[in-house]
């Protein structure tokens, strides 16, 4: 066999191996959102057939629906809440973790678990855990919120545990810029005088910026796919308090059988994804030329 | 000036006060420097307790009584551990059927992951194609497409495929992923160019080179992308959901979160069942934890 010279490259041969990749994203990534764009413009039947051409009818009756426009509302203050809660438990933690002391190994651990935990299983964990009367929250802090079921808490909840399932990754990522910042770099401005809050400032957090970029985009974009949690935990209520727009699509979908307007709202979704995207990725370009 | 000589002599008890000074100095900053880390390991040591409080309190709530649920007062340890809770939850529930099923589909998609995205990557950085570059870009852009926004045509499309509840329909859209190929010719690019030119000489075909050379040669990376592939796969959540309808096929995630219910009898058998969910991708994550932070960052971090 080997004794064979194929000194020819086949000009499709590099082609046959983006085979196995390619039909898997082409059946399941590009054709279906493509079929989501299509059907978008439809009325569906309950079996998701597309039977009457809707036109762009179902964005203008998703964006004059009280609704949706709620949905959106809930999931912007979602999307920021998660970004805050699990951005700065990531940090603060790969900070605690950048100097040399007994045990870092264990906690550097510790940290980075949560991005091992299944959403689905830990929120029945925080389900019970939040109960009013027999839940450990309440009891440990002495407090008497209804932290699923009151409207004020339940979106702030969620964020919370969303955030702390975030924060694992963020905190392997942080950690691995920390790490790499050049250590000269203190050294001389140290010997500049400055202090420990000035180094901070002006060397490391410069220092992190490419990462921190990065840490912010995958953030954004998965804090807008949170989905089990949300599920189990409230299903959108109290209300529709909790009724983020992924939870929207689900309704829609697979509850209320509009499979032609949960299009819609998919197109919607990915638009606002990829818009922010590409702003945050502008933003930075600027930063980085100035 | 020689009267140099009496001033020194005066000045050598100076110079035992400074050196006690410096020792004063050096053993205060000693002292600071000790004071901070038992800081760190105080601060520290909280927020580990936080955030493992959840685990915890899942592993103690799975071995406690029904009748020890629902107390007011907050206790964390059950009087008496009831470890015959874990075989309950074994016979009221196909809890055993679930795991396995996650097993299965979990394991499967991590190969298949590995495979093709090992071949695509080798295909990109190692061999010339005109659009190598343009369909690269295309495999990136899915990673910005969220999996929500085409659940729905998906969906639509494997029940038209009559492919609901079975094991292809739980594995094969995930047998590959834009991240894993993405990660891999990252990692190849640091791979010696000249080994793969040496074996071509020597006659050794493409896919000889990637199967007998190249992949025994990236362990780490596939170890990192391994570890990966499998947490996300056996956390998944909504299309598990939605594509499995019977008991055979259902995933741990969904298996268990139909335990959910508000009798006390069952909350802690869904505790138990809670705990069969978790401890796998956990324990998956503790034995690879090096791997992945290795396989993660190698030389695609900067700063």
């Amino acid at each position: 066999m080997f004794t064979k010279e194929k000194d020819k490259h086949p000009i499709f041969e590099p082609y046959l191996y983006l085979v196995p990749a390619g039909i898997i994203l082409l059946l399941f990534t590009y054709w279906p959102f493509l079929r989501t764009i299509y059907r978008s413009f439809f009325i569906t039947d309950n079996r998701g057939v597309e039977k009457v051409f809707y036109g762009l009818q179902n964005y203008k009756d998703l964006f004059t629906s009280a609704s949706f426009q709620n949905s959106i509302w809930v999931t912007v203050q979602f999307v920021i809440l998660v970004l805050i809660v699990g951005i700065s438990i990531g940090f603060i933690t790969a900070l605690l973790c950048s100097v040399a002391f007994p045990g870092l190994k264990f906690f550097s651990t510790v940290y980075a678990l949560p991005m091992a935990i299944a959403s689905s299983g830990i929120a029945m964990v925080f389900k019970i855990m939040l109960n009013q009367q027999t839940g450990a929250l309440n009891q440990l802090l002495n407090l008497n919120v209804n932290w699923l079921v009151d409207p004020k808490f339940a979106l702030f909840s969620l964020a919370v545990i969303t955030g702390w399932l975030n924060s694992g990754l963020n905190f392997l990522y942080f950690s691995a810029a920390l790490a790499n910042v050049d250590q000269s770099l203190y050294e001389s401005a140290s010997v500049d005088g400055a202090n420990t809050w000035n180094k901070f400032l002006f060397v490391t957090l410069p220092s992190i910026r490419n990462i921190s970029f990065y840490v912010f985009v995958i953030n954004i974009i998965g804090a807008f796919q949170s989905f089990a949690q949300i599920r189990i935990l409230t299903a959108g209520g109290p209300g529709e308090s909790t009724n983020v727009i992924v939870h929207d699509i689900y309704r829609n979908a697979f509850q209320n059988f509009r499979y032609g307007l949960a299009s819609a709202e998919s197109i919607i979704l990915f638009v606002i994804i990829a818009v922010l995207t590409a702003i945050m990725f502008a933003v930075q370009n600027k930063g980085a030329k100035s | 000036m020689t009267q140099e000589l009496p001033f020194e002599l005066e000045k050598v008890p100076i110079l035992d006060e400074l050196l006690e000074e410096q020792e004063r100095l050096f053993k205060q900053a000693q002292l600071r420097k000790r004071i901070m880390k038992i800081g760190l390991l105080v601060v520290n040591s909280i927020l580990a307790v936080v955030t493992l409080f959840p685990l915890i309190y899942a592993i103690t709530m799975s071995l406690k009584t029904p009748g020890e649920i629902y107390t007011t007062d907050f206790q964390l340890l059950p009087a008496v551990p009831q470890f015959s809770n874990y075989v309950n939850a074994f016979q009221t529930a196909p809890l055993g059927r679930f795991i396995l099923n996650s097993f299965i589909v979990a394991i499967a998609i991590t190969i298949g992951q590995l495979l093709s995205g090992a071949l695509a990557a080798f295909s990109f950085e190692f061999l010339n194609s005109r659009f190598k570059e343009v369909i690269f870009a295309l495999v990136l852009a899915t990673m910005m497409v969220p999996g929500e926004a085409t659940i729905v045509s998906n969906y639509l499309q494997v029940a038209g495929w009559g492919w609901l509840d079975s094991y292809h329909v739980l594995i094969i859209p995930y047998l590959t992923s834009a991240s894993t190929i993405f990660l891999l010719r990252q990692f190849y690019k640091s791979f010696p160019f000249t080994l793969y030119e040496a074996a071509r000489i020597d006659g050794c075909s493409n896919i000889r080179f990637v199967l007998t050379i190249l992949l025994p040669l990236s362990k780490p990376a596939l170890g990192a992308t391994a570890v990966n592939a499998f947490i996300n796969a056996w956390n998944m959540y909504m299309w598990p959901l939605m594509v499995s309808g019977s008991d055979n096929y259902r995933t741990v995630q969904i298996g268990v979160s139909m335990m959910q219910s508000v009798d006390s009898q069952s909350i802690v058998l869904m505790f138990a069942g809670v705990v069969f969910c978790l401890l796998p991708s956990l324990i998956i994550f503790l034995v690879g934890q090096k791997a992945l932070v290795k396989g993660l960052f190698s030389g695609s971090v900067k700063g």
